[in-house]
């Protein structure tokens, strides 16, 4: 059984069809990346996964159940982590309140003990901050880590989105353009970054991302959409040569012809 | 500068982060424990006063600071709270220990019963949702007049704590150190939530709701909780407001105390505990400094002073506008900066605590 599986997914926005019949299924422990041109309906996938968007028509399944009777603040639970395209990280909170933020889903603790901060509450934060101690290890984020948001660089807060995400301990890890504005280093620790999470923390990971060059590394399988529809799925190869991705990148030669 | 060495993760999580920090905060207590040895009557009443506001202003500092909602209705839960006491008190006849907390939580289901319809309101929406409630609570007020003795008022009777009284006019030291116990146990309440999950998922929804849901936090829970807390807060206050005047009625809670709450948190500085008090302290001793002020200008030149209607409000429109102007972070973060200053002397920059929001926009226009 695959991890997550999109079946015939459909969703308007009044006349417009952003993603039009789309089936595709992501296998456990592998790396999934969806490509496209802009306005593919990527993103709105991962926002349908989300919940924040619900399909006209299909279904969406994680480990074989539906996600379309859950609610938004259930996905987390269920195991699915997400980062956004535009960084949405809390931006008057340190780097340490972020990640921790994302071990909400963990809390065991209830409001009253809280309130009086019973050693219980104490040893569970402990266990949050060991959790998030191996995140910021893992993703060398030690000297950021009491600096508030709202005073880091671009590259650091892509960083540390991921970090909010993979402090959830999720079984599904979906990036959203992860290398987007990062420096050709910078894009290289991500690539580095998401070979050890598939391979060494054993999460699947779903990407969208427009960097072949990052796609090609790191990908198992590709997807490529254009205008909401499925071009092709397969090896990050097969799809790169496909006539049909090629013609929606750059045109056909008839086109090129015309022009001329 | 001050360089503290972590060596355990309780660094992070204990109430003072250096030992000089917990011996100034254990030092300012001390002070105002032998407070009633240091100064007069009148003043000391003016300081439990200060200690009702500042537990007011926390109320509403958690739900404006930490949880990102406006509210311009706080007054109303001051009412619930005040009227929730002496109700309990003299209808069921129950002791002040059980009808403070009681009030505190009558006030916090009332908070609770109105978030859950505007908690899905932003904004400038949810302020106005807010003041209708203000409003409403007045009315309310005069409607209940069996309960509540309407626009003749109620009539809080004295504090009682295992046959010890407690009064404004008769034993002022005993309620000023009854009333600084109370606020000591909210602001450490307020310290647990901040450094508990609760604490972190009001700021996630505070700053970003869409990422907070992603994170797993149910946004609509969690602000309704928050508005719960902040109005049990307020609620306690409005009851250790009612019998510090002694008498209230509906015009004691109307929308300018409101208002007044608001200014005060945003004066003295916005997401600090510390905002609080300082909000308190500049509500409280203003009117008196103006006072004071008066009497020795009347003393060089003569004659009764001079007299300015609205003078007071006059002076908080002022500040408040100067406030927002040249420190949006308030008398507090104003204190903060001066502090970096001296600590990092000579290497303070002028943008050390300048937001940086403009920079994700321009970034992404490439």
């Amino acid at each position: 059984m695959s991890l997550l599986e999109l079946e015939n997914v459909t969703l308007r926005f009044g006349g417009l069809t952003a993603v039009d019949n789309v089936s595709f299924s992501v296998e456990e422990g592998e790396v999934f990346a969806l490509v496209g041109p802009n306005g593919a309906g990527k993103s709105t996938i991962f926002n349908m996964i989300s919940r924040f968007y619900t399909p006209a028509a299909g279904d969406i399944r994680f480990d074989g159940h539906s996600l379309l009777g859950r609610k938004r603040h259930d996905i987390a639970r269920l195991g699915i982590a997400r980062t956004f395209q535009n960084i949405e990280l809390f931006e008057h909170a340190t780097v340490l309140q972020n990640l921790l933020v994302g071990r909400h889903t963990h809390r065991r603790s209830n409001v009253l003990s809280e309130l009086l901060f019973l050693p219980s509450v104490r040893r569970e934060e402990h266990r949050h901050r060991e959790a998030v101690e191996k995140v910021i290890d893992f993703l060398d984020l030690q000297h950021y880590r009491e600096k508030f948001i709202a005073g880091l660089p671009y590259g650091v807060r892509k960083v540390v989105e991921m970090g909010r995400a993979l402090a959830i301990e999720p079984r599904l890890l979906m990036l959203d353009e992860p290398a987007s504005g990062l420096s050709v280093e910078e894009t290289q620790d991500v690539a580095f970054w998401i070979e050890d999470i598939k391979k060494v923390m054993g999460i699947t990971v779903l990407m969208v991302e427009h960097d072949m060059s990052l796609v090609s590394a790191v990908s198992d399988r590709v997807m490529a959409l254009a205008d909401g529809k499925r071009l092709a799925l397969g090896t990050p190869a097969e799809v790169q040569n496909d006539p049909a991705v090629i013609e929606a990148y750059i045109g056909t030669d008839d086109d090129a012809e015309d022009a001329a | 500068m001050r360089i503290v060495f972590k060596t355990s993760y309780d660094a992070d999580i204990r109430l003072f982060k250096h030992g000089p920090q917990a011996f100034w905060y254990l030092l300012l207590l001390a002070v105002a424990i032998a407070l009633p040895f240091l100064i007069g009557e009148f003043w000391l009443g003016e300081f439990t006063s200060m200690l009702v506001w500042a537990i007011a202003g926390m109320g509403l500092m958690l739900l404006v600071g930490h949880t990102g909602q406006a509210s311009l209705g706080h007054a109303a839960f001051l009412a619930v709270g005040a009227y929730a006491n002496v109700l309990l008190q003299l209808k069921l006849g129950l002791p002040f220990l059980l009808s403070l907390p009681l009030a505190g939580v009558a006030a916090g289901i009332a908070g609770a019963l109105i978030a859950i319809p505007t908690t899905k309101l932003h904004g400038i929406y949810m302020a106005i949702a807010t003041l209708a409630i203000s409003i409403l609570t007045e009315d309310i007020i005069v409607i209940l007049a069996p309960w509540t003795g309407g626009v003749n008022g109620l009539f809080a009777p004295d504090i009682e704590i295992f046959g010890y009284g407690f009064n404004r006019y008769g034993n002022i030291t005993g309620m000023y150190w009854l009333y600084l116990a109370i606020t000591v146990l909210i602001v450490l309440a307020y310290r647990n939530i901040l450094r508990s999950p609760l604490g972190r998922s009001f700021f996630a929804v505070r700053d970003s709701e869409i990422s907070a849901q992603a994170m797993g936090v149910n946004v609509p829970r969690t602000r309704t909780l928050a508005f719960a807390l902040s109005c049990a807060i307020t609620g306690i206050a409005g009851a250790l407001m009612g019998h510090f005047s002694g008498i209230f009625n509906n015009e004691t809670f109307n929308i300018v105390i409101s208002i007044t709450m608001l200014l005060m948190i945003v004066i003295g500085g916005v997401g600090f505990i510390q905002g609080a008090f300082v909000g308190a302290i500049v509500i409280v001793f203003l009117p008196q400094a103006i006072s004071f002020s008066r009497d020795a200008l009347s003393g060089i030149f003569g004659g009764s002073g001079p007299s300015i209607p609205g003078l007071e409000s006059g002076l908080f429109g002022a500040i408040l506008i100067l406030v927002i102007l040249f420190e949006p972070m308030g008398i507090y973060g104003r204190w903060l900066k001066i502090r970096t200053y001296f600590e990092l002397f000579p290497f303070y920059r002028r943008d050390m605590f300048r937001r940086q929001k403009s920079y994700l926009k321009t970034e992404r226009m490439r």
